[in-house]
């Protein structure tokens, strides 16, 4: 089977950005984005196409899914070995989460043609929102390590572009340069860790890198630094990359803030898609952390959980609801991390894995989904906060019903497809620690808690006085909720362990019914209490907050994360590390080099009577030139 | 003469062929569509860089005096390739009215110059070298001079005539003595024979001072500035970019071929020149304000970097340089091309007039940037690529001052290439060069220079074809 096509589902995306960024201010913005639409809607097609021959056709060998390199360009062949090539790598995940992100992004397309309607800058979003595609495609079709981190810089700047969206709002700007900044700090950590690996495995190439039987795996070690192994220092500097993305503790802080973009973009990118790029990474890379830096694993795995409860912790507190939602993600992350991090290899022993990424698609559907409804929910009211609204049922019939979907699917109520994946997660955890596991059903609570705190409040409790009456969006925005909520309700009958496993190799799973029951039933207690509290407007959160008043305002002010890190930048960096270092720039520095510039332009406004335009002298000049090097090389310089 | 003969030497044929044909248009054409030579060049010309292609096998002839190798049929094709390009570029200029009474003198001249590159190209012989460089120069010359009622052209064209006369002689001098102690012009036998002696660096120099001359290497570079502003824009990008390329080829396959017993002494003599090039080049580059002057000078430069590539005499070396002009052709004619078309239509030349052009021609100032960018060598344009692969084989024989000096001259010419990109997208101005719409051949011609631009930097395919080609001492 040729799959040379797949090279399209990246070309057309990057065609569409060109024209769209050149062309786009020419067109009729309804055209722009009924290309942008158009073009995705193509790929969407073939990204399908490529999973149905993939999984069902010709994917596997015997049985077994392999890796196919259905496309390779070598584009700087810089020395023999040293080479970075551009290609398509097709295996079970990256096929994946080809249907993950053109499912989405195809959604958000449809969406944003309403929801971005009339705004200035419409082609300019879908010029933007087709690179992204380009670039978060390209990122995991990636067949080397340098590719990967290529892609994934581009996806980081087409984040960046998107948060900053609207410009001339001076928080949109702050909040795009902070997610620019923080990811960027990460990457380079990542950057570090590539090279390390890579100068240790002599290969960028991920099927030479991941194969457990390869040199990659079995011949390094040796070198170690502070008791762990070379590799698996390069591993946890990878990791770090991944934390960043993923907004995983301690480089979350962006994530909330990028909300400040359009809702369609947090619901691709910042929900759906992008941010679970640090779990794809450490998915992709999977046997090399498993074999040769199992510690690096462990740090995968309780950087998640932390990050899970962390967050879950703050989303019960905050009230505007994108924010919610957003650490809300960052939980579901943390989720997936954890169960990669608890993971093993190899048929049912690599469980953790399966159920990652099946949270990790089931996660893209419900949470675009609730970041959608919420995008329909502040059009119509024209407000993030909760405290503004209440009783929208009567208002937003689809978007009620789809929203109250998503919130069971994330509760991980049966029959949704939360409900699977996590189960499978809560499994992983369980073989592997009894810490980790009571943490995720800790967390498994509070999510449904804070999600129904949201739910009623929002749609339930009291009507606050609209300034008119709220109504419910149009067609181009409910049709993606109602696709998305019946992916969210139904994804979870997918056999997922037969498509999806560490090593290629199906197998079967069924519910361990001994987990789930008392998940499912913590999940139940949670919804239980946020509706005792938010069904109606009781005063029984404001006693609780006024009770528990240090626990609330250190979860309301996001345990002071934010704060800490200014400190430390403000504070002490800025202080007495950079104020000196920029004297010194400013003075010795730029002293210097202002000197050498002076001196440049000096010497050549001294040396512009050489340009005399006399004939006679240039022929002087040029027989002297001669005599100059007869000189040097016939009588100075022959030894 | 057989087939196979007529392939080996296809191209200078065919040129000669096609510089005749444009003379009989001329002739016997209608005298009130003089304007439809443009077009029969175009075509003819299209057709010969289309036949150079045709793979064809390498030979020789007249005895050894004409030598084709896949190399230098290689060299050819780009030579013909920027020509094309130049003579896309001038279709608009030379339908004006005043020059509508000497289209085809153009074209035969320009076809004429090149003829004699590709002979110098494929000499074998010093006799025949020393025929296609004259061929070459001579012409050249009286395209200088195309614009006769300006005095500024008319002397760029005496200038050119008068210094070229003057460092033919010395070459000539310089081949003599070579003659003189080996008794005999063929390249292959010179190498053979050549023991190091002093008249023979002697003889080196002075051939060295001839080809510097037309490489415009500091300090036989004088005559540079004063042409190239002189000449009509078109002309002037003709003479810095292709006459200059042809005039590279042939120094690397000399020094590559013949003169690989007395490497020491060339080394030292490009190491000197280099450093000198590079930097006074830059140095006077910054203070320029007309644009045509401002690329002379930073053509001037750019040849600096190039010896960096020829002074290792490796391998990885000749690929460099030749990937490099090729680069370097795209990159500078996109340059001039903007600079022509804007001189054609608005008359205006200095940088000072290209305040805020990016809001009334934002295309051109694109291209302009483009070009600018790739000759600065910011990456990923093609001109970072060929300054690294430069440098590479400087550093790989060891020349790490050397490189480290090409560094820091890179850092001066980024400066003065901004200043002019600043001029276009950040400086203001009250009165702005108009919007206009170039005609079909200027956008054309632009178009392919920056499909060349960015397709040479990225397509690597294009770099392992020339490395595979090229050689080492």
């Amino acid at each position: 089977m040729n799959f040379n096509y797949t090279l399209w589902i990246l070309a057309v995306p990057f065609l569409m950005f060109i024209l769209l960024g050149l062309a786009g201010h020419k067109l009729k913005p309804g055209l722009s984005g009924l290309l942008g639409t158009g073009g995705l809607a193509v790929i969407t097609v073939l990204s399908y196409i490529t999973a149905y021959l993939y999984f069902f056709r010709t994917g596997a060998t015997e049985g077994v899914y392999t890796k196919i390199s259905a496309f390779n360009y070598t584009w700087l062949q810089l020395t023999d070995k040293l080479h970075i090539d551009i290609g398509v790598l097709l295996d079970p995940i990256s096929v994946m989460m080809l249907v993950v992100i053109t499912t989405v992004s195809l959604m958000v397309h449809i969406y944003s043609l309403g929801y971005m309607k009339g705004e200035r800058g419409f082609e300019r979003f879908f010029a933007f929102l087709s690179l992204f595609s380009f670039s978060m495609l390209g990122l995991v079709v990636a067949t080397n390590i340098f590719q990967m981190y290529i892609f994934w810089e581009l996806v980081g700047i087409s984040s960046y572009i998107l948060i900053g969206f609207y410009y001339e709002k001076p928080s949109a700007v702050r909040a795009s340069k902070k997610a620019f900044i923080v990811t960027r700090f990460a990457d380079l950590g990542f950057l570090i860790g590539i090279l390390i690996l890579s100068f240790n495995t002599r290969t960028f190439d991920f099927i030479t890198l991941t194969d457990p039987a390869g040199p990659a795996i079995t011949q390094t070690g040796g070198a170690a630094f502070l008791g762990l192994s070379v590799i698996t220092w390069s591993m946890i500097l990878v990791y770090m990359g991944g934390v960043g993305k993923s907004a995983m503790f301690p480089f979350h802080i962006w994530l909330p803030d990028a909300m400040e973009g359009p809702t369609p973009v947090s619901a691709l990118i910042h929900a759906a898609t992008m941010v679970v790029a640090g779990v794809y990474l450490v998915a992709r890379m999977f046997p090399i952390y498993f074999f040769a830096a199992p510690a690096a694993l462990e740090v995968v795995a309780y950087i998640g959980a932390f990050s899970s409860l962390f967050a879950a912790v703050i989303a019960c507190t905050q009230t505007d609801i994108k924010r919610v939602l957003a650490y809300s993600t960052m939980s579901q992350i943390g989720y997936m991390m954890l169960a990669l991090g608890v993971s093993g290899y190899g048929g049912h022993d690599g469980l953790g894995f399966m159920a990652s990424m099946f949270h990790l698609s089931t996660h893209a559907m419900f949470k675009a989904l609730l970041f959608l409804c919420a995008g329909a929910i502040i059009h119509a009211v024209h407000s993030n906060f909760m405290t503004d609204m209440g009783g929208l049922r009567r208002y937003l019939p689809v978007t009620h019903l789809t929203f109250l979907i998503a919130c069971l699917t994330i509760a991980g109520i049966p029959p949704m497809s939360g409900f699977f994946s996590k189960d499978e997660i809560l499994v992983a955890a369980f073989h592997h620690s009894w810490f980790l596991f009571g943490v995720e059903y800790a967390v498994a609570g509070l999510t449904a808690f804070y999600m129904f705190r949201l739910y009623f409040s929002i749609f339930w409790g009291n009507e606050t006085h609209y300034h008119h009456t709220p109504h419910e969006a149009p067609a181009t925005m409910t049709i993606p909720l109602i696709i998305l909520a019946a992916g969210s309700a139904f994804a979870g009958f997918i056999p997922f362990s037969r498509l999806i496993t560490s090593d290629g190799v199906p197998f079967e799973t069924e519910i361990e019914w001994a987990v789930a029951i008392p998940s499912v039933l913590i999940g139940l207690a949670g919804i239980a209490v946020a509706f005792l509290m938010y069904s109606r407007r009781s005063g029984i959160p404001d006693r609780l907050a006024a009770k528990f008043k240090y626990a609330y305002k250190w979860s309301y002010n996001k345990f002071y994360i934010d704060e800490i890190y200014l400190f430390i930048t403000r504070g002490i960096i800025f202080r007495y590390i950079s104020q000196p270092v920029a004297w010194f720039d400013r003075h010795i520095v730029d002293g210097t080099m202002n000197s050498i510039a002076a001196v440049t332009q000096y010497i050549s406004f001294r040396i512009r009577r050489f340009q005399s335009g006399q004939l006679q002298k240039y022929a002087f000049v040029f027989v002297s030139g001669a005599v100059l090097l007869i000189v040097l090389l016939v009588y100075l310089w022959n030894q | 003469m057989s087939l196979a003969n007529f392939l080996v030497m296809r191209h200078e044929l065919l040129l000669t062929a096609a510089a005749l044909l444009v003379l009989m248009g001329e002739i016997f054409g209608d005298p009130l569509k003089k304007r439809s030579v443009n077009l029969l060049t175009v075509v003819l010309f299209s057709a010969v860089t289309i036949i150079g292609f045709l793979p064809s096998p390498p030979g020789s002839l007249f005895g050894g005096m004409y030598i084709a190798t896949e190399m230098r049929l290689l060299m050819k094709n780009i030579l013909n390739i920027g020509a094309l390009l130049v003579i896309i570029q001038s279709v608009s200029w030379l339908s004006k009215d005043e020059n509508s009474g000497k289209i085809s003198e153009y074209y035969i001249l320009l076809i004429s110059t090149l003829i004699g590159m590709n002979f110098m190209i494929s000499a074998g012989h010093f006799l025949m070298f020393y025929l296609g460089l004259e061929l070459a120069t001579i012409p050249a010359a009286a395209l200088a001079a195309y614009d006769r009622y300006s005095n500024k052209s008319a002397e760029a064209g005496i200038k050119l005539i008068l210094l070229s006369a003057f460092s033919s002689g010395i070459l000539l001098y310089g081949l003599t003595m070579v003659y003189g102690t080996t008794g005999t012009l063929y390249f292959d036998e010179i190498s053979d024979l050549l023991v190091n002696g002093n008249l023979q660096v002697l003889g080196f120099i002075f051939f060295f001072a001839g080809m510097a001359f037309k490489i415009s290497i500091v300090p036989f570079h004088l005559w540079a500035a004063d042409v190239y502003e002189g000449a009509p824009v078109n002309i002037t990008s003709y003479l810095s970019v292709i006459s200059k390329g042809a005039a590279l080829f042939i120094f690397v396959i000399v020094l590559f071929s013949i003169f690989p017993v007395i490497i020491e002494s060339w080394q030292k003599t490009i190491y000197v020149t280099a450093v000198l090039t590079m930097t006074i080049g830059n140095l006077f580059a910054i203070r320029q304000q007309n644009l045509k002057r401002f690329l002379a000078f930073s053509s001037i430069s750019q040849a600096g970097y190039i010896l960096l590539g020829i002074i290792g005499g490796n391998q990885l070396g000749m690929a460099s340089v030749v990937y490099y002009l090729v680069v370097y052709i795209f990159s500078n004619l996109a340059a001039f091309g903007v600079v022509a078309a804007i001189s054609n239509v608005k008359g205006k030349e200095s940088i000072e007039e290209y305040n805020g052009l990016y809001q009334t021609n934002p295309g051109l100032s694109l291209v302009m940037l483009l070009a600018l960018f790739s000759l600065a060598g910011i990456p990923p344009f093609a001109g970072f690529f060929g300054k690294f692969f430069l440098f590479t084989a400087a550093a790989q024989k060891g020349f790490y001052l050397l490189v480290l000096i090409a560094l820091l001259n890179t850092i001066i010419s980024l400066y003065y290439y901004l200043l002019v990109v600043k001029a276009m997208f950040i400086n203001k101005s009250e009165a702005p060069i108009e919007k206009f719409r170039s005609d079909f051949p200027t956008r054309f011609a632009l178009g392919i220079c920056v499909a060349g631009i960015v397709i040479t930097g990225f397509a690597s395919i294009i770099f392992e074809v020339i490395k595979d080609m090229s050689y080492g001492i």
